[in-house]
């Protein structure tokens, strides 16, 4: 029988977590997120899976004890919202060099600083082109819908897991509060220590048994000639998951001539205006990039010099629009459109930016 | 008259040897300066961990600073954490095991400077690991610069003329502190500077490895150790200032047993 519920974002993803056979989640409360971590321990996961669920004194612990359940080669995730990601980011930094797969979850807030508590999409740079220090990427995935929070947990972990990559789940908080209908993954078993040992045993620290190499977790290089090698075979990894990883759904694009590039809610809310547009005639598509690391650049290409334009709506003040730009090639006219501070574009908003873009072409 | 000559491999011979290095130490040069405690606290450690027949079952968490290498001496599985958040790291390891050993190796700036939340509440969860927490008041892999537990008027590269507790603070008795939490169950100061308080060091490391193995909490071993050229002195003269110094500000012995 179908498992189908109503669920916020929050909870769905929560739930899909114990589902996943996660081991352990690692977190610290913020706004718009507080109801993965109020969900896990309502839910006796301990009892349920055996699944660890621990409320750290800060989201720079929280990101340790991933760090080190990671390093076990345990499945492990942590949450958080814009400020909390922030001080995240050394931790991530040090796992995405020590090459450790784990899931880390942003439902966006406004910022910068303590901002709002409202929905926002203003750590796109942070999350897609760095944020920590070094040469490194994060696989970003951005969920549009409760289901996607939900399915977006396994599909992370078998990632993270195949590449030995952090992967990040990319919400914001509209996604992460609203309640839908949410179809709810089957349940399967976490992984026993044996069957993780017989995985993982020829790089994690389970433990130096009969007479193995000691297996060591770490970032560090103090030779420069080896540090570049690190780093080449950290690219080399980057290239072959843009090439194998790249993902993004279009929609309406096929008769197109003018296209919409949106994530997450704003490619909810990009989705009414091809309906309105398409009532007053305009042929409006939508490429909803799914991973926003890999960048589905190609997607965007095969468009570009054959669409009047391009607009990238975004709830911050203009991020993707640079990636969009990237991906056209200035072989037509891209224009952004966003909202900012909490506040969310409505589909009439949306509808006239691209009417006004559409004039000047 | 002849003397006998005692080669080498007659005194290593079966039967003559006397001390041996622990298999848990790699065969690899220290990093560590001549005089440095803390090559002894690892082969302490290490000892220890060999002769609680738990190698297999242990898993360490080396800090930033001096010692951010010890995965390059000690031969068990090893984790490197970033400055001050090797007790998070270690959570991490415990909570997802809770069967295994997990320590880890901090020295002052580590521990009780920019990793002082993480060490207080990772003890006031009473989390089951073992807290090695070597201190020798000084910065020392950065050249020399001023630690939380560097004494008052103490000379050091961002404290030129001495400490100044006025503007700097006081050094931080953070194992007393820890003491206080319900959740630490063994808190002890030790040192290294003569053998007689290595054998009570390693007695200590060995009593705060067995209290995991008892699910009794967290345990920290506090280690003076010198850091003679961060000190800017002869090992023989940090021994002695060591003693004279060091340990009447944080006295050896017991603190929460």
């Amino acid at each position: 029988m179908e498992d189908v519920k109503l669920m916020k974002g929050n909870e769905a993803l929560a739930e899909a977590a114990i589902r996943a056979g996660v081991d352990a989640y690692f977190g610290y409360p913020i706004t718009p997120q507080s109801e993965v971590i109020e969900y896990l321990m309502a839910q006796r996961p301990e009892n349920r899976t055996g699944m660890v669920v621990l409320q750290a004194e800060s989201e720079v612990a929280a990101i340790n004890m991933v760090y080190g359940a990671a390093g076990a080669g345990k499945k492990v995730m942590t949450s958080s919202s814009s400020p909390g990601i922030s001080l995240k980011l050394e931790g991530i930094s040090y796992i995405a060099g020590a090459e450790l797969p784990c899931l880390i979850v942003n439902v966006m807030r406004g910022g910068p600083g303590l901002g709002t508590i409202q929905p926002s999409q203003a750590d796109y740079f942070q999350a897609v082109k760095g944020g920590g220090h070094g040469d490194y990427r994060l696989i970003v995935l951005a969920p549009s819908t409760v289901q996607e929070m939900a399915d977006f947990v396994d599909k992370s972990f078998k990632l993270a897991f195949k590449y030995r990559n952090p992967v990040m789940i990319l919400a914001d908080g509209a996604i992460g509060q609203m309640m839908e209908k949410v179809y709810l993954p089957d349940a399967k078993p976490r992984l026993t220590d044996d069957e993780l040992i017989e995985k993982y045993d020829s790089w994690a620290t389970t433990g130096r048994k009969n007479g193995r190499k000691q297996n060591i977790i770490t970032s560090l290089n103090l030779k420069s000639e080896k540090q570049e090698v690190h780093n080449l075979d950290l690219q080399a990894k980057y290239k072959r998951i843009e090439e194998n990883e790249t993902e993004s759904e279009e929609i309406h694009c096929e008769d197109a001539d003018y296209i919409m590039v949106a994530f997450g809610t704003s490619a909810r809310i990009c989705q009414k205006v091809i309906q309105i547009g398409r009532e007053k005639g305009m042929k409006l598509g939508l490429i909803r990039p799914i991973t926003l690391w890999p960048y589905p650049s190609k997607t965007i290409a095969k468009y570009a010099g054959k669409v009047k334009g391009f607009i990238s709506v975004e709830m911050n003040a203009g991020q993707m629009v640079e990636d969009v730009r990237l991906a056209v090639d200035g072989k037509t006219p891209v224009i952004h459109y966003g909202r900012m501070g909490g506040m969310i574009a409505t589909p009439g908003e949306v509808l006239t930016a691209v009417e006004n873009h559409l004039k000047t072409l | 008259m002849t003397t006998s000559v005692i080669t080498p491999e007659e005194i290593i011979k079966t039967g003559t040897v006397v001390f041996k290095k622990t298999e848990n130490i790699n065969s690899v040069p220290l990093s560590y300066c001549p005089g440095c405690g803390h090559g002894v606290v690892h082969r302490l450690i290490m000892e220890v961990v060999e002769e609680m027949g738990i190698t297999a079952d242990t898993i360490g968490v080396a800090p930033v600073g001096c010692s951010v290498l010890a995965y390059e001496f000690m031969n068990i599985d090893m984790q490197q954490a970033a400055h001050g958040r090797a007790p998070a790291v270690a959570t991490g390891i415990k909570r997802v095991f809770p069967n295994k050993y997990v320590f880890t190796y901090q020295g002052d700036g580590d521990l009780a400077a920019i990793g002082t939340a993480e060490t207080i509440h990772a003890c006031n969860r009473g989390e089951n690991i073992v807290i090695i927490f070597v201190n020798n008041g000084i910065y020392g892999m950065t050249g020399g610069q001023m630690a939380p537990t560097t004494l008052e008027g103490m000379k050091s590269s961002t404290s030129p003329y001495g400490r100044d507790v006025h503007t700097a603070g006081y050094p931080l008795k953070i194992t007393e502190m820890v003491a206080m939490l319900p959740g630490v169950c063994y808190a002890t100061r030790q040192a290294v500077h003569k053998p007689t308080l290595v054998n009570k060091t390693k007695r200590a490391i060995q009593k705060a490895f067995e209290n995991q193995r008892d699910n009794k909490g967290t345990s920290i071993v506090e280690v003076l150790i010198n850091c003679n050229s961060g000190w800017k002195m002869t090992p023989e003269q940090a021994n002695i200032w060591l003693e004279e110094n060091m340990a009447v500000y944080f006295p050896l012995g017991d603190i929460k047993k």
